[in-house]
């Protein structure tokens, strides 16, 4: 189920986060327990601690206490906000770079991202 | 319940099983106990349950394990394929006696689990298939529900299916009733996700103990051009290598500080973790290992 290519709690919390973005889990929703998140994904219940943890830090979950863990009503805004920064470095860049190796030129990709744009795709 | 051992060995005539072992578990996770075959894993166990006089000291919340019935009975330690049983004894009647030695025990439980790991209440355990034997030690070490139950290779035996059902229902039974289980096993990747703290031991010493999701990121493949990966790895500890034409790959453990990884992006490396049993292997290859 992880594709142990970061730790655990990590990706649980970038799917969360990946909820967020979509619309998934809206603001003020409550997110499940951190013991139904191990169960889940059968992992221990300190890991998944440590995911809520993380988004708690980062402000995309908050605590009440005694109740459990709520969507914060800015997490979609401040993650949308955040992905643009990094957006060009982390696809854009590695797009292009991956276009250049195999030999399509940058004009092609332009085309094909106008005809998004268009809605011809 | 709270483990603390000091200085203590197990010797077997000239042969040092366990080997001046010094370690405390807070208690109440779950913890993985890692060592290769002969690593005095079994004899560690053996030592905390109070079955041996340890030279040396283990106390369980304080109070020394050996000969001391009131702690003992808040033990409960499994070991594979269920071999405390006499094979004649009926199934039904190795529950009863589980739950005549243990005040904590949850017999309601325990048939639950015999009727989820379909293991005949009546047959003798003569009869059983490996598959069962080793379920019924499974079940005997969870309904037990003792502070401190410990699973040695207890779940070896089981196909695959059945351990996948064996991790889910240990991981929902600690988090509805929180205690120290100390899992030793040899299928460490299956497990890993599960453990909060791994010890490894290795030729009866201690090799480390630690967050298993710390001990995750302390190990890093770094892989690229041979002659860069060796300047990156200089100074690092380096667990492994290999090499394919002109790329190597460099198994390192320690923490990577900021500036390592800018270096590592200015060269071109490409940095993924290693799974927890990698790191078991050359942490306690032959000749003690690499730390």
């Amino acid at each position: 189920m992880f594709d142990d290519r970061s730790p655990i709690y990590r990706q649980i919390a970038d799917r969360i986060k990946a909820d967020v973005l979509s619309g998934a889990l809206k603001g003020d929703e409550q997110v499940m327990s951190t013991n139904q998140y191990a169960a889940y994904y059968r992992i221990n219940p300190a890991t998944a601690a440590k995911a809520f943890q993380q988004l708690v830090d980062e402000k995309v979950l908050y605590k009440k206490r005694g109740i459990g863990m709520f969507v914060s009503t800015e997490a979609r805004d401040m993650l949308r906000a955040q992905g643009r920064e990094t957006f060009f470095g982390e696809v854009v860049d590695p797009m292009v770079a991956e276009a250049l190796a195999i030999g399509i030129p940058l004009a092609d990709v332009i085309r094909r991202i106008e005809q998004h744009e268009n809605g011809g795709v | 319940m709270r483990v603390d051992v000091r200085g203590l060995s197990v010797r077997y005539g000239s042969v040092v099983a366990v080997d001046d072992m010094s370690f405390s578990l807070s208690g109440n996770k779950i913890y993985g106990l890692l060592g290769r075959n002969g690593s005095g894993k079994t004899s560690l166990m053996s030592a905390l349950a109070g079955y041996r006089k340890p030279l040396g000291a283990v106390t369980l919340d304080g109070a020394p394990v050996f000969e001391n019935a009131d702690a003992m009975r808040q033990v409960c330690l499994v070991r594979h394929t269920a071999d405390a049983a006499d094979k004649g004894d009926k199934v039904s009647y190795v529950l009863e006696y589980g739950a005549a030695w243990r005040e904590t025990w949850d017999n309601s439980y325990a048939l639950s689990l015999i009727d989820l790991f379909r293991i005949p209440l009546k047959s003798k355990v003569s009869a059983l298939s490996l598959g069962q034997r080793s379920a019924l030690g499974v079940v005997i070490g969870l309904a037990s529900r003792s502070p401190l139950t410990m699973l040695d290779e207890s779940h070896l035996g089981m196909d695959t299916p059945t351990r996948y059902a064996f991790y889910d229902t240990l991981l929902n039974d600690f988090m509805a009733h929180p205690r120290t289980i100390i899992i030793s096993t040899h299928l460490i990747e299956e497990l890993s996700s599960l453990l909060e703290e791994v010890v490894i031991i290795d030729s009866g010493r201690l090799v480390l103990q630690e967050e298993a999701d710390v001990l995750r990121s302390r190990g890093t493949e770094v892989t690229g051009n041979a002659g860069d990966v060796d300047e990156f790895t200089a100074g690092l500890t380096v667990l492994s290598e290999k090499s394919l034409g002109r790329t190597k790959a460099a198994m390192v453990y320690g923490a990577l500080d900021d500036s390592r990884l800018i270096r590592a992006r200015q060269l071109g490396l490409e940095l993924g973790p290693i799974a927890l049993q990698d790191l078991f292997v050359h942490l306690t290859e032959p000749v003690g290992g690499k730390l």
